[in-house]
């Protein structure tokens, strides 16, 4: 679309292409690298939206990851390590009109910038949150990162990382996020269709992508992208179906007591006694239980873990502002000055 | 008894004095902040010029009776324009032992000593440390004026009709030291009744009972015959206009809400709980109506962070502090430097460093505003002058927020954002617009190009929902013009330099300084923030007692006012007073290769008239070649340079 179809437009939205969110500027992550397809399936799914180019803004933080702005032609912020949340915050509270983005890494959003992911989640602003989760320290070449594993060796841990690992989705769910959701760099079709219910969700949407960062941790989610193992070790969620996975879609997850459990279909087991996917709950407890099945005990759940409602902040911040205007009028300076005690001089 | 609160008798003589200075000092949970408030909004009502000090430890309730736990306030009344709370005090009121001993000091001789003697007994003694009582002292007894008064039993006797229990009603005894106390000075007891109506409504025997102890506390000083006379006190000859009594943090919360109405914008405030700053959140969190929207951060470093992503969404947005917050923000700054976003910082300086002393004042933090950050990374920095001058100085700091596009910091202190004074109300539509301009066209050919810059170096601000404007910004280094990330070396250097032009050149936008006193002559005091009061008070004296000195206040600390350095050279010294260890003093020096002397102080409290003074006099007869000045003024304890 050109510039001039977007001012001119008044009652129909134009129609966006992929290439309307190419910026001008050269991506620079290292051939090969997970972000690049990340980047296709968002400049896919924005001009399904419906939302007008301007509104739309992508603010991040440091890491590679965090690059994501400046190759997307929207309005966008690159910010300083950790804390998009609590920019793209400020932001939605005085325009709740935008469409914002927080594009963040596993070290940028739950190292440096914790707090604020924690924050921005329990507020439910209403912004989409795509951590790109490589396990590694990448632009600061190949230092462990809070989600590398037990173990790991890298520069920083030449005897391995003796912290245990954070794990993205039960924090999210931890702070009681709405909507939480995990994809695949390169399940294209899956991430795209992630995406865009992240960004039709009202609140913060929480999606972790597993990223290959093919320099510094090559093939970390090789388990659940190879085509000859991923069909055991994914399970694609589906909201109201049983959890069943596997080549021969003969596993599922049964829950036994208060655990889950790996179960084979047949010899008396059957769909009815597995574990149904219900991403309305209003619990988070299975999104939480979902979210510990870890390879290799458990194939790791793909898809929607929860999208449910509250009230997003920013609305309700505007309500404040309403509801004080409503009962005492409209602020008027000359009045609060001339309030309570004053005395003349002459 | 006839209630004496509209026609007072005057059984006593009345003195009419200029001026008085009073100091409540008692437990912190006596209540004294309280009664401080109320006589100095009641004489401000009475139309004197009035000043307050109120001093109080940073623990919320710390050990009863021990000198730690006193809580102080301080307030000076006059017939004059006054500038400072006043350096000796004419009347203390001391609650217990320890609030005696530690105040004891401050207390003109001859001056009067209202004591509560019903708690000065051993127990009173010891958790004071003390080892016999004070009130025994022949030193004490010789040298002021002392009344006891047994405060807590006449106060349980006033208020026994209203059936509180005694621990209630012994919280009603700063209502009967305040009606003594406003006996005394010939006060109308009529504001605080309202006052007590209205914060004791929903609870009608404690109103009774906070009415009943106050005004047997006036009674008190009507019936008995300890005080000799009273003292009155006329109204100060201010300017014309109305006048209401105004604090600080309040201020500066009203002149960002007058600066959001000139610009005709939201106000965004982000800010995370810190002493002294967080009356300012209080403040505006008030102010929904106004739509000014309050945002409590999970931390100060997302308080800034969130206004600027208010900024960049086209709002007024600000952030406030102290001291160790500002340290936490410093990296976001220099994003807001480098985003070239219009943004207030505000740091209501305290004593430090870390935690320090959060609820006592410094003027310690200029140079982190300055220079505590990564990079050549310049801000305009104002300071505010005085509790009302917080209203004026947030109003100028956002002007040139929006003109140069660039975060701005306004320093305050805790002894200004605390402090009361009058202030003549203005009216908004006295105020010109402070206009605000977001394009909406393209500004090269078909292309927008951020970081194109106006004549005074200031790139537009051009905000999200602009179809056909969409650009990114970034904390990495900008192409010039494009603001596409650069990592050329000449457009590195090209950009640091037109970041440090841009704040340089608002010297071209700013008053010339103003000086009070003789255009030349022997010493220059110059000073900063929160010790105006202080040093122009000194400086008329000095002038009174005709020493050739002259007085320059800085508002703009960066940059400085253009006509700084020559007005220097008019000095045969120059004097930088200052409540850290001569931080404006190294700026001066390095600037203006300016021999300038430090006088200096960092006890966590405000200068005294009189310890400037002392040192004024010490540098102008060094320069006549004259002996040290003989002062019989009390040594305090001071870091001299």
């Amino acid at each position: 679309m050109s510039e001039g179809t977007g001012k001119a437009m008044s009652t129909t939205l134009p129609v966006l292409t992929p290439n309307d969110f190419a910026s001008d500027q050269d991506v620079r992550w290292c051939p090969g690298c997970g972000d690049y397809s990340i980047l296709a399936q968002m400049k896919k799914v924005l001009p399904q939206l419906g939302i007008p180019r301007e509104k739309m803004v992508f603010i991040s933080g440091i890491g590679c990851s965090s690059r994501f702005p400046y190759y997307v032609n929207t309005y966008g912020i690159h910010g300083i390590h950790g804390r998009a949340p609590a920019i793209a915050t400020g932001l939605k509270c005085v325009r709740p009109d935008l469409h914002v983005w927080v594009i963040t890494g596993d070290g940028d959003a739950l190292s440096i910038g914790g707090n604020h992911l924690l924050h921005a989640i329990r507020r439910n602003v209403d912004i989409n949150i795509v951590l790109f989760n490589n396990r590694i320290y990448g632009l600061t070449k190949g230092q462990y990162s809070p989600t590398s594993e037990f173990g790991k060796i890298t520069k920083s841990t030449p005897m391995g990382a003796i912290d245990n690992p954070l794990n993205p989705l039960s924090v999210a769910i931890g702070c009681e996020a709405t909507f939480v959701a995990r994809s695949i760099d390169v399940h294209i079709k899956h991430l795209g269709e992630i995406l865009r219910r992240a960004a039709e969700h009202k609140g913060t949407s929480f999606v972790e992508v597993y990223q290959n960062c093919n320099v510094f941790n090559d093939r970390a989610w090789d388990y659940a992208t190879d085509r000859q193992t991923k069909a055991d070790t994914i399970l694609e969620l589906e909201h109201g179906k049983p959890m069943i996975f596997g080549k021969n879609r003969d596993k599922g997850i049964r829950l036994n007591g208060t655990q889950p459990e790996v179960v084979t279909l047949g010899n008396g087991i059957t769909e009815d006694d597995l574990l149904f996917h219900d991403e309305k709950a209003p619990e988070p407890t299975l999104a939480y239980l979902l979210s510990r099945m870890r390879y290799p005990e458990f194939p790791e759940p793909i898809g929607v873990l929860r999208d449910i409602e509250r009230p997003v902040y920013e609305e309700l911040m505007d309500e404040q502002v309403e509801q004080a205007i409503r009962t005492r009028g409209r602020g008027d300076l000359d009045k609060l000055f001339m309030s309570g005690d004053t005395w003349t001089v002459k | 008894m006839s209630t004496t609160i509209d026609s007072p008798s005057r059984t006593r003589p009345m003195q009419i004095i200029e001026s008085a200075t009073v100091r409540l000092a008692g437990d912190s949970g006596d209540g004294m902040q309280l009664v401080g408030n109320q006589l100095t909004n009641t004489s401000a009502l009475a139309g004197n010029d009035v000043a307050t000090f109120p001093d109080y430890p940073a623990e919320i309730r710390a050990p009863r009776g021990t000198r730690a736990g006193v809580s102080g306030f301080q307030v000076q009344f006059a017939a004059e324009d006054i500038f400072t709370p006043g350096d000796e005090v004419d009347a203390l009121v001391a609650m217990n032992p320890a609030a005696l001993v530690t105040n004891i000091g401050d207390l003109k001789r001859g001056g009067l000593l209202i004591v509560n003697s019903d708690s000065f007994d051993e127990k009173d003694l010891r958790l004071a440390e003390l080892k016999s009582n004070p009130l025994d002292d022949p030193q004490i007894t010789q040298n002021y004026r002392v009344i006891r008064v047994p405060m807590t039993s006449l106060t349980r006797k006033a208020v026994e009709s209203t059936g509180l229990s005694v621990k209630l009603a012994d919280r009603c005894k700063n209502f009967f030291a305040m009606g003594l106390i406003f006996w005394l000075y010939d006060r109308s007891l009529e504001p605080t009744l309202r006052f007590i109506r209205e914060k004791f409504g929903s609870k009608p025997e404690i109103a009774e009972a906070n009415e009943l102890a106050l005004k047997a506390g006036w009674n008190y000083g009507e019936t008995t015959e300890i005080f000799a006379s009273r003292f009155h006190v006329d109204p100060a000859r201010l300017a014309p206009g109305v006048y209401k009594n105004v604090m600080g943090n309040q201020a500066l919360a009203w002149g960002l809400m007058t600066a959001a109405a000139r610009s005709n914008v939201d106000l965004f405030y982000g800010s995370y709980p810190i002493t002294p700053a967080s009356d300012i959140l209080h403040e505006l969190a008030k102010f929904k109506n106004f739509r000014v929207k309050t945002f409590q951060a999970e931390d100060e470093i997302a308080a800034i962070c969130a206004a600027i992503g208010a900024a960049f969404g086209g709002a007024m947005a600000v952030t406030a502090s102290s001291g160790p917050g500002i340290a936490l923000k410093a990296e976001a700054m220099g994003l807001g430097v480098m985003l070239e976003l219009p943004l207030l910082i505000i740091d209501v300086q305290r004593g430090g460093p870390s935690t320090g002393l959060p609820t006592k004042t410094e003027q310690a933090d200029l140079l982190q505003v300055l220079y505590g950050r990564n990079g050549e990374c310049p801000l305009p920095v104002l300071a505010a002058r005085s509790p009302a001058d917080c209203f004026d100085v947030v109003q100028e700091a956002w002007r040139i927020a929006v003109r140069y596009m660039t975060p701005v910091v306004v320093l305050s202190d805790g002894y200004i954002a605390n402090g009361a004074e009058p202030w003549r109300v203005p009216r908004l539509a006295d105020f010109d617009p402070i206009p605000i301009h977001h394009p909406t066209e393209p500004n090269d050919g078909d292309r927008f190009l951020p970081y194109l810059r106006d004549e005074k170096l200031a790139r537009p601000w051009a905000i999200p929902g602009t179809p056909g404007l969409e650009h990114r910004i970034g904390g990495l280094e900008k192409q010039d013009g494009t603001g596409n990330v650069s990592y050329d070396p000449q457009n590195h250097e090209k950009m640091v330099h037109l970041r440090a032009r841009k704040v340089a050149q608002i010297a071209q936008d700013i008053p010339e300084q103003a000086v009070f006193g003789p255009s030349e002559g022997d010493l220059l005091l110059v000073s900063w923030g929160g010790t105006y009061g202080a040093c122009i008070t000194a400086v008329q004296e000095c002038l009174q007692q005709g020493l050739s000195v002259a007085h320059v206040h800085l508002r703009y600390l960066n940059p400085f006012p253009r006509n700084l350095g020559s007005l220097l050279g008019n000095y045969r010294r120059v004097l930088v007073a200052e409540l850290n260890l001569g931080q404006l003093r190294m700026l001066l020096r390095a600037q203006f290769l300016v021999d300038a002397r430090g006088y200096n102080k960092v006890q966590g409290r405000p200068f005294t008239v009189g310890e400037l003074v002392e040192a004024i006099h010490q540098h102008v007869d060094e320069l006549n070649g004259q002996g040290a000045f003989a002062s019989p003024a009390k040594e305090k304890e001071k870091v001299r340079t």
